[in-house]
């Protein structure tokens, strides 16, 4: 499996009025073409992990690390508009809530085609053509009505479909998605995987998926990431969750209530202080 | 916990203010209060015209120990329409006054005036604003519709119309100032009602089972002061340019009264032989309007909730 | 023995679109009862029309045994309270900690607004160095649990919870369900709770209705549940859904 993407120590830092604040301490792994998920409860530095290598780190925090290569790219050394030029290009970027990452007042094709013909030179009919075969891909039935209407005026399902079409029809090889079903409901939150999952996979692409929750990711992922306080405690296999070695996984994997499991109370998280050292 | 603090080294004034956990009230409330002067601290524009604007207050308190001269009596014989410089640093006027003088007994009636047009205005804005946007229904619609008429006319032309039915005199101006400037703080503080009245935060008040007059006046009123605030102070220059405006056409502050904008009224006749008389009131109202928007901006910047994300 | 809570036939329409389609439910002193569903099912809006707080168009509720009117009495909300779902949201921004649960101290006018400001704290593990604090010092989890004090401050005898831990991380919202747990057994609380989540809301409650567009799918008992005894497929997907993403078998490899 040839490697796409190197991390290694990374970390983001942002000032404030009371002193530096170390969001991301030190974060290493490598990624294939493969499905690798990020999982940590909130201020564990996960997305921001996904924004430094998206290049969407606010400007006035400061990044380091020894590498962060892309395809043989130093992406801290790229300068903005090779930057920008990676992004939505060759990487991509699913956000959480679709309400508020898609333009309100312009049609979802429209935002796709805007997407797709900044980073390629296409005439109008053939960036239609590609913008509708695309919603037909992220399984909307009706990819000429959808193509017209606004965000305002498609569920929450629908609108995270088009979110995904957006990001995907530059074709990228890295596609980060940062809790990309966490807003939607249960049903159609498993709709979206799937068609993440199929992309993923005929395509060949690299991905990242970000999320709180383990469970999820382990039944989504090839390999889990688990983040607390800005550092990686454990890395492993997502069919090895159940073996995991670090308490810390252990703890958020048995603090959630189960279907059929009559614990009560349920286990909490008895947080060490060297887990964050 | 407690004791951990007990322990400790005792804490530095700074670091008991910002405090994460505060013992009381009082510390609560100082803290708070550290946070929003510290944020205003490090806009130096807005220490400025606070600076202005204190310096405007001691002024006006020791008005008859800075003059030099008295405001109202010239020593029309020897003194008339004198340049500044020598014994009269700003000049004399047509009645032989010492213009330094009535500027500084002036700043009493402009802090007098913008005083009571705030404490009359804004609480009529603030209570028409917070009782329109909570009730909602047909009571917003009448109290909106009043605001409307009001915000209809000209300030300027409505104030007159007012001064002219009260007849001239400062407490009339200011009568007819406030009149016409509670709209628009009516509709800031609606809007924000509008904002926060569906929050859970209120909902939750109300399963408190608290009454609307309890919410409205200690739930919301609270939420809607800081901008309200805001507002007044960048309106103060306004409202100073108003009163001005009604003291240059004679239906404001009556002479011999020193008010700034009756000083530019009757400097007018000399403005090209003695300019001074009319620029050095001028001068004032625009240095104390600057002040009061310089103060307002740095207020927003440091009151504003939406400002508050590190 | 009468309900603690009689639900018949309710109905609530916002703006012409009816969120509620006649539902019905009865809630027995000391039961947990849960109400499972998607967005839109209208979960949330029976507990808010319970609370006064959406406009119910038809169909009753009793709360044990008295009829509830057009508007809520004082001595309603002695009875029933709520925790809303938004910890960031349910707290007033400019009041703290003290203030928040003072206010209802002195609507109802208590007295002894002291120890009970304290026992208050005490009880959802906050300690009296939380009393001080801004919502804004506080973290997720522990705001909820001021929401929690300030609704456990009249001592009532219902509470509404209204996807109480669905904006917490994962440790946090077993430890806020535990909290929650033994609350209800300290003060024999009955409890009415709103969830999406299957698993959360077995956890917590004896019997539960799932809900699909304002209207009831079935009624099931937790062990129903557990036991994957369900008769409507709606609750079956939602079941399936609950265990996490399954990959489907690849045909042609």
């Amino acid at each position: 499996m040839s490697t796409m993407l190197t991390v290694d120590d990374l970390r983001v830092t942002f000032p404030t009025r009371t002193g530096a604040v170390n969001a991301v301490r030190g974060v290493s792994f490598t990624l294939g073409r493969e499905r690798l998920g990020i999982v940590g409860e909130s201020g564990s530095g996960k997305s921001q992990t996904g924004r430094a290598i998206m290049g969407l780190t606010p400007p006035h925090a400061t990044i380091t690390a020894k590498t962060l290569n892309f395809d043989g790219i130093d992406l801290l050394e790229t300068s903005v508009k090779e930057r920008r030029a990676l992004r939505g290009n060759r990487i991509s970027m699913i956000l959480q809530d679709p309400k508020y990452s898609l333009n309100p007042v312009m049609s979802i094709g429209r935002q796709i085609v805007e997407t797709l013909r900044t980073h390629e030179k296409v005439s109008k009919r053939e960036a239609r053509r590609r913008a509708l075969d695309m919603l037909a891909a992220v399984q909307i039935r009706d990819p000429e009505r959808v193509y017209d209407l606004h965000p305002h005026e498609v569920s929450g399902g629908m609108g995270q479909r088009a979110m995904i079409a957006m990001m995907l029809i530059t074709g990228p090889e890295l596609l980060i998605a940062d809790e990309p079903t966490s807003a939607l409901d249960v049903t159609v939150q498993l709709d979206v995987l799937g068609i993440l999952d199929n992309l993923v996979r005929d395509r060949g692409m690299g991905l990242i998926f970000i999320s709180h929750d383990l469970r999820l990711v382990s039944s989504f992922c090839d390999r889990v990431i688990v983040m607390y306080a800005g550092r990686i405690v454990e890395e492993i296999a997502a069919t090895d969750l159940r073996n995991a070695k670090h308490p810390y996984t252990q703890g958020l994997l048995n603090c959630m209530p189960e279907i059929g499991a009559d614990r009560h109370p349920l286990p909490t998280l008895d947080r060490k202080p060297e887990w964050a050292a | 916990m407690t004791e951990a603090i007990n322990t400790s080294r005792p804490l530095t004034r700074r670091e008991w203010l910002m405090s994460d956990r505060p013992q009381s009230r009082t510390q609560a409330r100082l803290g708070r209060a550290y946070l929003v002067w510290s944020r205003f601290a490090s806009n130096r524009l807005a220490v400025v015209g606070l600076a202005i604007i204190i310096a405007l207050l001691l002024v006006a308190a020791f008005a008859p120990l800075l003059a030099p001269h008295s405001p109202v009596a010239g020593d029309l014989r020897n003194a008339r329409l004198l340049p500044p410089g020598g014994d009269y640093l700003l000049g004399t006027d047509d009645q032989g006054r010492d213009i330094l003088s009535r500027l500084i007994y002036g700043s009493r009636l402009t802090l007098y005036v913008v005083i009571l047009v705030a404490i009359i205005a804004a609480p009529i804005g603030l209570l028409v604003g917070t009782i329109a946007g909570y009730a909602g229904g047909w009571v917003d619609a009448v109290l909106m519709r009043i605001t409307d008429i009001f915000l209809a006319f000209p300030k300027l032309i409505l104030a007159l119309a007012f001064v002219a039915a009260l007849g001239p005199g400062i407490e009339n101006a200011v009568i007819a100032i406030a009149i016409t400037s509670w709209p628009p703080y009516a509709r800031i503080a609606r809007a924000e009602t509008l904002t926060v009245r569906n929050s859970d935060y209120i909902a939750a008040v109300r399963l408190m089972g608290a009454s609307p007059t309890r919410i409205v006046l200690r739930h919301i009123m609270p939420l809607c002061l800081s901008s309200l605030i805001v507002r007044v102070t960048l309106d103060m220059a306004g409202i100073i340019l108003t009163a001005a405006g009604l003291g240059f056409l004679g239906l404001g502050a009556q002479p011999p009264l020193p008010e700034w904008g009756a000083m530019i009224a009757s400097g007018r006749r000399f403005i090209m032989d003695q300019w001074w008389v009319a620029a050095m009131p001028g001068f004032a109202i625009l240095i104390v309007s600057l002040g009061f928007n310089l103060l307002g901006d740095g207020l927003r910047d440091a009151l504003d909730p939406r400002g508050n994300n590190q | 023995m009468t309900p603690s809570l009689k639900i018949d036939n309710l109905e609530v329409t916002f703006n012409r679109f009816r969120a509620l389609r006649g539902v019905s439910l009865e809630v027995v002193p000391g039961e947990s009862f849960g109400l499972v569903g998607e967005s839109g099912s209208g979960k949330s809006t029976l507990l808010r029309a319970v609370a006064g707080l959406a406009p119910v168009t038809a169909g009753t509720i009793e709360v044990n045994g008295n009829l509830l009117g057009a508007s809520r009495t004082k001595a309603f909300y002695r009875e029933v309270q709520m925790v809303f779902q938004d910890p960031y949201g349910s707290l007033h921004p400019r009041q703290t900690v003290d203030r928040l649960l003072l206010e209802p101290l002195a609507v109802h006018g208590f007295g002894d607004i002291e120890r009970r400001i304290l026992r208050a704290l005490d009880e959802v593990g906050l300690g009296s160095s939380f009393r001080f604090r801004y919502s804004h010092q506080l973290s997720g989890g522990q705001r909820q649990r001021v929401a929690i004090a300030r609704a456990l401050i009249l001592e009532p005898s219902i509470l509404l919870l209204d996807e109480p831990t669905s904006a917490l991380d994962a440790s946090v919202q077993a430890e806020v369900l535990n909290l929650l747990e033994k609350i209800r057994r300290d003060r024999k609380l009955t409890f009415v709770m709103v969830s999406h989540d299957l698993a959360v809301v077995t956890h917590m409650c004896d019997r539960l209705m799932v809900m699909q567009h304002g209207a009831e799918v079935e009624r099931l008992t937790a062990s129903e549940l557990a036991r994957r005894h369900v008769t409507q497929d709606y609750t079956r997907n939602l079941l399936v859904a609950s265990q996490g993403f399954v990959r489907p078998v690849v045909q042609n490899a």
